[in-house]
């Protein structure tokens, strides 16, 4: 069997003296569409954060596809194959929907930090960006500014330069949040497309979503996975229920 | 925006074409100015604009491209001055006109080292850091400046002859000031191709998108710090050049090329001309050359006008001159500016004459601090080309009196054009949805 795409043990996670993340175990095996769900500050963007190093991991290890991973920087992580998106639009503002998708494509591209060729003459490039914003339905926006586009747009556009390196892990943080119904289930089709073949991690509110695309979904609760499991065992899943229904429908 | 799928490559090649047109008068008119406009004086502020038009585009690799402000850019472009300096006194008579022609390359590898050296601390961090250390930089290059006579020349600078041995090259001495005009404009047209081309690699664009989002650069495999840092390196390298220029432009190379003052000046050229357009630090860098030169010439004030030209820049079109013109050319293109033309005109009326009066003020104010101690009451002062009593309250209550009208114009007239200007853009934006 191969190595998991992502597996996370022990891992830890502490801001001064409150541990966000308190020692989480998790093995997602590559393909897998997996799904983390918890109540408001469990630590599923916290967990996130620290998969894609963009926070430092306080104890424990990650790997990615039987790798170690944890002490690289963001960038070093991405070029080993994870990208992600972010629960808040991060996208390069001032560049056209074109330039952004281009610009996610270029180092996995190989065409690092070159300033001896014309981006206008890398075919390859021009074709990936093109495939991607075709792909994401944005082609007629493909001279706008990232900037003016819509909302769900936008984060259509965060999902695409997400996808466009070709990386084959990739991370989901709330991508449908703040979408009406309408540009959620277009969304959910989106990625269910766009990740084909690949292994998805998300965190996502909507459970709809949740149960519509995850093979199996891990429910954080206070920094600590109390289930993993198949869509349908989370369901009818005590411990699940009281822990995290039952804060939702407290919190409600 | 009516671009259908396809479009796109046709309007590629309108719009290079459109480009070639632009760079070939650009040149053509570089080209032509001497031709017509003979006097030496003119030459010399040529010779400036061009050497401030690599500096400007240089600094604007940093701000506008990748988003770093820096308040030491005059630290490369310094270096690179005193590095060619040197070598051309080095050279002596070895060298001939060839090397002098060559020599801003000298400036432009000195400034590309000193960039690798000093953008090595300046780059590891982007924003506010990066503009404290950049100024931290600048201040210690200008001390040693100061601390190392042997290479800085000291007080007196360094200095040097750019005509070397007794040959030509093609004809060329170097030796009249319009020959070094030439030789300007033929560094500054290669130099500003080179950075306009930088725009449109991996590196130039992966630049913008740093200056946009760090975050999402280095989510998408790139090491933000390294693309700051190859940046500078080449901004460190074209200020190198223009340094280079200027050495041999004025044969004289002093410690202020590379002081706070001359980081300064190139920053507000830079930003007056406007960062987010290539061309726009091209328009900064000529206007305020010929200001600098033609108005400095003129009044002592010339700072001062230059520091409230700034803050009216700051405030009224943050995005410069090229962003106001870029914004006429949609309009033309709309076939809007017609509408809106009448109303500039009527605008400017007003502000000439609020201008005046200001300037009247101004150098009022001028004539009677310089002149305190001396005969300033009971004498004539020549201001303004006019002989005027500063001590009679008539030439202030005519200047405050020109100042009041221009200023109530303005409010009125201005505010017509401003309210047409809201239904211009509305319009416009009416047709684009």
């Amino acid at each position: 069997m191969s190595a998991p795409a992502i597996r996370l043990a022990g891992l830890k996670k502490s801001f001064g003296a409150s541990e966000i993340i308190r020692g989480v175990d998790l093995d997602i095996q590559p393909g897998e569409r997996h799904a983390i769900i918890g109540p408001n500050g469990a630590g599923k963007s916290t967990l996130f954060h620290l998969i894609s190093a963009r926070l430092p991991v306080s104890e424990g290890a990650i790997e990615l596809k039987g790798e170690n991973v944890v002490g690289l920087k963001p960038f070093e992580i991405n070029r080993k194959g994870l990208s992600r998106s972010f629960q808040i639009t991060n996208i390069f503002h001032n560049l056209s929907v074109f330039e952004n998708l281009r610009c996610a494509v270029l180092w996995s591209l190989g065409y690092r930090y070159s300033f001896w060729q014309r981006l206008a003459g890398l075919a390859d490039a021009r074709l990936r960006a093109e495939a991607v914003m075709e792909d994401i339905g944005l082609a007629r926006r493909r001279d706008t500014p990232a900037g003016i586009l819509s909302y769900a747009e936008q984060r259509a556009l965060e999902i695409g330069i997400t996808i466009a390196s070709g990386a084959d892990v990739i991370l989901l943080d709330e991508p449908t949040a703040g979408m009406s119904n309408n540009e959620t289930e277009e969304a959910v089709a989106l990625i269910r497309r766009v990740t084909e073949g690949k292994t998805l991690v998300m965190v996502e509110h909507d459970m709809g979503v949740v149960f519509g695309l995850a093979d199996r979904i891990s429910v954080l609760v206070y920094g600590r996975i109390i289930a993993t499991d198949v869509p349908a065992a989370i369901r009818c899943n005590a411990a699940v229920q009281e822990a995290y229904l039952g804060t939702s429908l407290n919190h409600d | 925006m009516g671009r259908g799928p396809g479009g796109g490559l046709m309007t590629d090649m309108v719009f290079r074409r459109g480009r070639l047109l632009l760079w070939g008068g650009c040149l053509a008119a570089a080209l032509a100015l001497p031709l017509v406009f003979k006097g030496g004086f003119v030459i010399s502020l040529l010779c400036q604009m061009g050497i401030m038009v690599v500096f400007a585009l240089s600094y604007n690799m940093l701000l506008g491209q990748t988003g770093l402000l820096s308040f030491g850019h005059a630290v490369y472009y310094g270096l690179g001055a005193f590095v060619s300096m040197h070598v051309l006194n080095l050279l002596g008579k070895d060298g001939g006109p060839l090397a002098v022609a060559l020599l801003p390359l000298a400036g432009g590898l000195a400034g590309l080292l000193a960039g690798v050296v000093l953008g090595y601390v300046t780059t590891k961090k982007a924003g506010t850091t990066f503009a404290m250390i950049s100024l931290g930089i600048g201040e210690l290059v200008a001390a040693c400046a100061l601390m190392f006579p042997g290479f800085f020349g000291g007080e007196g600078g360094v200095s040097g002859n750019r005509v070397v041995g007794k040959d030509n090259l093609l004809g060329f001495t170097w030796g009249p000031q319009i020959e070094m005009y030439w030789l300007i404009v033929a560094w500054a047209f290669l130099a500003t191709v080179a950075m306009f081309a930088l725009t449109q690699t991996p590196l130039g664009r992966m630049a913008n998108a740093v200056r946009d989002n760090p975050e999402r650069a280095e989510f998408v495999g790139y090491d933000t710090q390294r693309v700051r840092y190859l940046m500078l390196i080449l901004s460190g390298f074209f200020a190198g050049i223009a340094g280079g220029l200027t050495a041999l432009n004025y044969e004289i190379v002093t410690s202020e090329t590379l002081n706070a003052h001359t980081s300064g000046v190139v920053l507000l050229m830079t930003f007056v001309g406007g960062i987010g357009l290539f061309y726009g630090p091209v328009i900064g860098a000529i206007l305020i050359s010929v200001m600098q030169i033609v108005i400095g010439g003129m009044t002592h004030a010339w700072l001062l006008y230059f520091g409230l030209f700034f803050l009216f820049m700051v405030l009224m079109a943050p995005g410069g001159i090229a962003s106001v013109l870029a914004m006429q050319r949609t309009l033309w293109q709309a076939r809007l500016l017609g509408r809106m033309l009448p109303h500039y005109l009527a605008t400017a009326i007003p502000l000439l004459v609020l201008l005046a009066g200001l300037v009247g003020l101004v150098e009022l104010a001028y004539a009677l601090l310089a002149g305190e101690g001396a005969t300033a009451g009971d004498a004539a002062s020549r201001v303004l080309g006019m002989d005027l009593y500063l001590r009679s309250p008539v030439p202030w209550a005519a200047a405050l009196a020109v100042s009041a009208a221009g200023a109530a114009g303005l409010y009125w007239i201005g505010g017509r054009m401003k309210k047409a200007w809201h239904q211009t853009l509305s319009t416009l934006q009416g047709d684009k949805a």
